[in-house]
């Protein structure tokens, strides 16, 4: 407790810090803006405007391309010319089984997801902090980056060869004795949602750990040492003042990736999915990918697609509002 | 909303004030400082590790154990791939290659420099890997320097504005209505011209350069610089290791991304890129996992000296093999650039 508020004190007055020149600055800047200075932010301006046009373009007006999922949408007629149908759109998709179905999907593997590589990098990051050899440590913290640059086709196409007939995992099963024929993973709906598990733990382990370590070298080494003093031993010493100093990072991710927990299903579920297990393995993003690329039914899966976000955006305001009551930190 | 967000990121970037500030010396040095006193304490106190218990050194050897493993996991299925890419095809079918290739053959790399899409592929890959990430490196330095501009009268607006677009999106059809309206796709330039500005990497920057010490801007202010003097001559020569996370982050995404050929420029197989070419070659292998009977029936029937899955390994290492080759040596401008930007994106 005694920690906590300490770091807390120093959060405070770090703010303050950051804060009183910024704050100051602003007003200076209110008074002193001469005509000179204006005329000198003149190519600002003109830069700022190119940066605006090219915002609204790129990714305001695709929110404009909203109003499809309220219209019956044929690529001749175009936006302007298709007959509004008020909510029809959504109203099939909320009756359609494979909807549903999808949604359930989603959810589960995000969970799931968010959850497994969570908790595998913050304990990764823990434990790689307390290896003491100093060459150990750099390697395999390289050694845990490398996943991350390896792009989804690449790693699906590992998973999956780990995972065939002949694969290790196979090989290893057999040869320990706990199966007798090596088993096709991707035929059986069972194993789909931990092999993608699997996967993102395995691709962002290491990726995700850094900023867990950069939280964790920035506790005050004292705090160690007292604790070493009261004779502390090492998984003392995590519990109690590690966790509780990367604490505030911790919740930050957790509410930020909320959000996210419907942004997670793509690249693996589509690349790794087959025909036996479509029923576990498609996701929102795959529904729209069938039905408004393949399909071109571009009114059902834009539907689709605001269902997600707005789905994320009302996940994200409530993770915040539930960290915030609960004295966490927060985003917004 | 604004004042808030810039509370986030202090909160954020607390831990990270060191790196922040820009002077990772006097990191290194309060680093030091400190390992000295500790390495006092321990001659006065007793060495720790004398005074460690049993629980301690068995949770030491534990935490070994985790890292080995750890290690082998990440590694060995990349290990396995080239193994296999350099294994005569047939033969790696029969299974039991790990890290070395039992009856060596180069045919599944013959096979794949044959393949026409592949070529073109790798071709248009390093091409907008290197547009790519050149455009998206001037566009986001300057809209992070225009950002940072204390003076700057829409400072706050127009960094909103960015903000926004980190959290909300259209998704993917009206997006895609959108470019066919630009003429955008089945052209190159659907890879370069959108993802040009990201909210991230303005702030990753505008962040660093906020960092940067007022007096720079105000002495060459006083010399008659104008805003974009500055730009070029004092802050961007400052900002080299922020520009080059930046630019690490778009390369490693540009390499990456097939998404948009396939969706984008299908029908036109001279605008492919390597990994959409891998991926038809992943779903070829797929197609046999995902039929009841698995890999047997691949065995019986493919004839050649190589397989779907031995061509596969051999695309996969070449297109793996750059940003192997480069991200150890880039470890440092990542992480702190990770750091800086608080969040992943």
């Amino acid at each position: 407790m005694d920690l906590e508020s300490k770091k807390e004190e120093k959060k405070e007055e770090k703010k303050k810090e950051k804060k009183l020149p910024k704050a100051s600055s602003k007003k200076t800047m209110r008074e002193k803006l001469s005509k000179k200075e204006i005329e000198r932010q003149g190519i600002l301006l003109g830069f700022m405007a190119v940066y605006v046009i090219y915002g609204i373009v790129f990714y305001y007006l695709p929110l404009g391309g909203w109003i499809m999922a309220f219209q019956n949408y044929k690529i001749k007629t175009g936006l302007f010319g298709s007959t509004f149908v008020g909510l029809d759109k959504f109203k099939f998709l909320f009756e359609d089984v494979e909807f549903l179905r999808v949604i359930r999907n989603t959810l589960a593997m995000g969970v799931i997801n968010l959850v497994c590589t969570f908790i595998m990098a913050i304990v990764f990051a823990i434990l790689l902090n307390e290896v003491r050899n100093r060459f150990g440590k750099k390697l395999v913290q390289t050694i845990s980056y490398l996943p991350h640059f390896l792009s989804w086709i690449i790693v699906t196409g590992i998973i999956h060869d780990s995972l065939s007939n002949t694969g290790i995992i196979n090989e290893l099963l057999v040869n320990w004795n706990i199966i007798k024929t090596p088993i096709n993973f991707f035929a059986h709906e069972g194993y789909f949602w931990p092999i993608v598990a699997f996967a993102n733990v395995w691709k962002e382990t290491g990726w995700n750990a850094i900023i867990y370590l950069a939280a964790i070298v920035s506790i005050d080494p004292s705090l160690y040492e007292a604790a070493e003093m009261d004779g502390a031993g090492r998984w003392a010493k995590i519990k109690h003042i590690t966790l509780p100093g990367i604490r505030p990072t911790i919740m930050i991710l957790l509410v930020m990736n909320i959000g996210n927990v419907l942004n997670a299903g793509f690249e693996v579920q589509y690349l790794l999915g087959n025909g036996l297990v479509r029923k576990v393995s498609e996701t929102i993003d795959i529904y729209v990918l069938n039905w408004g690329v393949s399909q071109s039914d571009y009114s059902l899966g834009t539907a689709a697609g605001i269902f997600k976000s707005v789905v994320a955006i009302i996940l994200i305001i409530i993770a915040n509002y539930v960290a915030k009551k609960t004295g966490e930190e927060h985003l917004f | 909303m604004k004042d808030k967000k810039d509370k986030n990121e202090i909160k954020l970037n607390y831990s990270n004030m060191n790196k922040r500030d820009g002077s990772r010396e006097h990191e290194t040095h309060a680093e030091e400082t400190s390992e000295k006193l500790r390495k006092l304490k321990k001659v006065l106190l007793g060495s720790s590790y004398r005074r460690e218990s049993p629980g301690d050194t068995f949770f030491g050897i534990c935490i070994a154990i985790f890292m080995v493993l750890f290690s082998i996991v990440t590694l060995y299925p990349v290990l396995n791939t080239v193994a296999i890419s350099f294994n005569d095809g047939l033969d790696a079918v029969k299974g039991g290659i790990h890290l070395w290739p039992r009856v060596f053959s180069l045919k599944s790399y013959e096979t794949v420099f044959g393949i026409q899409g592949f070529v073109q592929g790798a071709l248009i890959t390093v091409l907008r890997t290197v547009l790519g990430t050149l455009f998206a490196l001037v566009a986001n330095a300057l809209l992070a320097y225009i950002i940072s501009r204390k003076h700057f009268m829409f400072r706050s607006g127009l960094s909103l504005f960015w903000v926004i677009t980190m959290y909300v999106n259209g998704g993917l059809i009206p997006t895609m209505v959108l470019y066919k309206a630009l003429h955008l796709t089945s052209s190159f330039w659907v890879y370069v011209i959108p993802g040009m500005v990201s909210a991230f990497n303005v702030m990753v920057i505008r962040t660093y350069m906020e960092g940067l010490p007022d007096e720079l801007e105000e002495s060459a202010q006083l010399d008659g610089a104008g805003y974009m003097t500055i730009f070029l001559k004092i802050i961007s020569p400052l900002c080299k290791p922020v520009y080059a996370t930046v630019a690490l982050f778009v390369a490693v995404y540009q390499w990456n991304s097939w998404f948009d050929a396939m969706i984008y420029n299908r029908m036109k197989p001279e605008y492919t890129t390597l990994q959409y070419e891998l991926m038809k070659l992943l779903s070829s292998v797929m197609q046999q996992s995902g039929s009841a009977t698995g890999g047997a029936a691949a065995q019986g029937g493919s004839v050649s000296a190589v397989t779907p899955v031995s061509v596969r390994s051999a695309a996969t290492v070449i297109t793996m093999l750059p940003i192997i080759c480069l991200y150890p040596f880039l470890q440092r401008y990542f992480v702190t650039g990770l750091t800086i930007g608080g969040v992943k994106g």
